[in-house]
């Protein structure tokens, strides 16, 4: 085991996956010898050449649309989007091309590849290198979308992640890249999709979070301890397709819900959460249903702490629902 | 010549007026044969769509040498990525009617199951002739993907991807021919200029004196070809071809034609094409073009043509019948093939919605279960 932060994990488990799997290519902007605006390829360009590694010109279109092509033709494309703010402009091939392919051609054509894109603020980033785009992935039947915690999971989830047999949204937690240090298994291994972590064990209320927002909770959760409300934490790690049935008995554990993303709240994940506690579990339900979420603004740059829910806003809507 | 210059082979009187490939009757009458199909699938279609037995369908007519004359200098081996006016590609290479018709109808027996519209076809085989959507111009990166695997395992075949005018003005051609040109990839761009975009002229799609000489911005040749003549689109590609398979990059080819029908079954032209336009290029008609160069090699009698277009149409017919008589598909494929397996969400609404199904005795519901 070694204790890497988040985005040595990523650049392990990409080490991993080309090392073992010849038809696994990473590319992007600046991810060839620069090694990607926040590191996570740096050295790859140098150990599998740059046939393997490389940059491609500045066109988030051209590098996915170009990825589904890779991924038809027998490739294992793990392309890098700089900045999930940037997806924009590939949206068209992500949700009408890579997460059609199966359905539209009965299975004849498939899109086995991984998107990967750093989300989320903490970094002074603005309106545009902040952003929480899940929800629009989220959104879309054929799409599977992944967001770690820490680094044990960034590394199994993303090797999990190219070896699906779809296309996957990986989003990386870019606030916990380096603010995360944990050990890391050397070598091989995969953390299943669709599976849920729990983060922190507790009886008096359910917390659900995934990414940024899991080190945010458990820290609402420690002091909330301290006032003697015992949090269960629930880090959802896939959110598309979502371990429903893990969501509703963690929710029936406690009774008491609440759900944190920093995304906006209006047709954010949050709701979906609370729309399948309503509509299977209410009579378990001893508490409305808390969100604690980014507002339903753009994101602020100088005022960036004031948007992101802090274990601040998160312990307020702990003890609202312990209380209520 | 220039490359930009109108590139042609067969005179209109069907005599061969540039370098005549003297290629084998039998290649010959399959191009021939083939076009006739696409033809007689086209008319087929339209009078099935008007007779309500099918919802829509997209016409061909006079874009018939640009589709065959390309499929002719391409290998089983090789890929195509096409667009919605293409299916000519795919029959040249032996996909049957049939197989196109089931989509047509949207049946049990489709490639994709119903679930797209009509003409939307998918197939794997004897080419990879690559699953079509309705957005524009996404297909063209993803020929260029296709092509850098090819040339990463050093493999000799080309992507050709196929497309309209209009497209040249998308997100996708862009992206698609710069990245094609960085990577000197395998890739041979078919821009079918076919005059309209929908409604929309090419004089209002683009300020460029061509569509070819885009290709100069991107580091590639551009040539433009008669399209409504087939040898000279057999003779572009197959140089375009050879050229990618030697490894020297991507070509762009503007093949220079003209749409004689609408956009699609839901489209009237007459609204916005001038008349005469029309009556000019019917004087071109690809189709009569190649049986007047078909005769000057003693290949095509009236009779003849006659006597191979009834029989076109008697196929076409037969695939009619055998699509019509095919059930729709179960209601289970509404929930398969959106991931490698069904999730356990899928399984649920799916089991939801056969349940609801089973209680008001649909007889279409299906078996009511998942095949896995």
């Amino acid at each position: 085991m070694a204790t890497l932060t988040m985005v040595q994990a990523v650049n392990d488990a990409l080490k991993v996956a080309m090392r073992r799997d010849k038809g696994v290519l990473v590319f992007g902007e600046d991810v060839g010898p620069k090694g990607g605006v926040f590191l996570a390829t740096e050295g790859l360009t140098k150990e599998f050449g740059k046939q393997r590694c490389f940059d491609t010109p500045l066109s988030e279109d051209g590098i996915v649309g170009t990825a589904i092509g890779m991924a038809l033709n027998g490739l294992k494309p793990v392309a890098e989007i700089q900045f999930q703010d940037f997806i924009f402009p590939a949206f068209d091939q992500i949700v009408s091309e890579a997460a059609k392919f199966r359905y539209r051609s009965g299975g004849q054509y498939t899109v086995p590849m991984v998107i990967r894109t750093p989300y989320g603020g903490g970094i002074r980033g603005g309106l545009y290198h902040s952003q929480s785009g899940e929800a629009y992935f989220c959104h879309t039947p054929g799409l599977k979308v992944v967001i770690p915690s820490t680094p044990e999971d960034a590394k199994g989830l993303l090797l999990a992640s190219i070896e699906d047999p779809d296309p996957v949204i990986f989003m990386e937690p870019k606030a916990l890249y380096r603010t995360t240090k944990s050990e890391v298994p050397e070598g091989y291994y995969t953390t299943p999709l669709s599976t849920l972590r729990t983060a922190r064990t507790g009886k008096d209320v359910t917390v659900f979070c995934y990414g940024a927002m899991v080190p945010v909770c458990l820290k609402a959760a420690e002091q909330a301890a301290e006032k003697g409300i015992d949090c269960l934490v629930v880090d959802l790690r896939t959110l598309l397709p979502l371990d429903e049935e893990g969501v509703l008995e963690a929710a029936r554990q406690t009774g008491r819900v609440v759900i944190v993303h920093e995304a906006p709240r209006f047709c954010g994940f949050g709701g979906e959460i609370s729309a399948m506690i309503a509509e299977n579990i209410i009579e378990y339900m001893e508490a409305p249903v808390a969100r604690v979420t980014g507002f339903d603004t753009p994101f602020p740059n100088t005022l960036e702490h004031h948007y992101m829910p802090d274990a601040r806003r998160v312990l307020d809507a702990i003890e609202h629902v312990h209380g209520y | 010549m220039s490359a930009l210059e109108l590139q042609s082979v067969i005179a209109p009187d069907g005599s061969a007026a540039g370098h005549d490939p003297r290629l084998c009757a039998e290649g010959l009458l399959h191009c021939y044969r083939t076009m006739l199909l696409v033809r007689a699938f086209d008319d087929v279609a339209l009078k099935l769509q008007r007779s309500g037995r099918i919802g829509f369908s997209i016409p061909n007519k006079g874009v018939e040498a640009c589709q065959v004359g390309a499929a002719s200098a391409l290998e089983t081996t090789d890929w195509v990525f096409p667009s919605y006016r293409d299916f000519g590609v795919a029959l040249y290479h032996g996909v049957t009617p049939t197989e196109m018709m089931h989509n047509m109808f949207g049946n049990d027996r489709d490639s994709a199951r119903g679930r797209q519209m009509p003409v939307h076809f998918s197939f794997d085989k004897p080419i990879r002739f690559v699953s079509i959507s309705s957005p524009l111009g996404t297909q063209i990166p993803q020929a260029v993907g296709a092509a850098y695997a090819m040339k990463l395992r050093g493999e000799k075949h080309v992507a050709l991807v196929s497309f309209g005018d209009g497209s040249t003005s998308t997100l996708g051609f862009h992206s698609g021919m710069n990245f094609a040109g960085v990577w000197k990839a395998p890739v041979v761009f078919l821009c079918q200029n076919n005059g309209y975009a929908i409604s929309c002229p090419v004089e209002e799609q683009t300020a460029s004196e061509s569509f070819a000489i885009k290709a100069k911005a991107y580091g590639m040749p551009g040539v433009r070809v008669d399209g409504n003549d087939l040898l000279a689109m057999r003779q572009a590609t197959a140089q375009a071809v050879a050229r990618a398979r030697r490894g020297d990059g991507p070509t762009l080819i503007e093949a220079v034609t003209f749409r004689m029908g609408g956009h699609s079954t839901s489209d009237d032209p007459t609204r916005y094409v001038p008349k005469e336009l029309v009556e000019s290029w019917a004087k071109k008609d690809p189709v009569a073009r190649f049986e007047r160069y078909l005769a000057s090699r003693q290949l095509w009698t009236k009779e003849q043509g006659e006597a191979l277009y009834a029989a076109a149409v008697e196929q076409v017919n037969a695939a009619v019948r055998e699509a019509e008589a095919t059930p729709p598909p179960k209601l289970e494929s509404i929930f398969t093939d959106i991931y490698a397996s069904v999730p356990a969400h899928l399984r649920r609404q799916g089991q939801a919605a056969f349940e609801l199904a089973a209680r008001k005795g649909d007889a279409g519901a299906g078996a009511g279960k998942f095949p896995l």
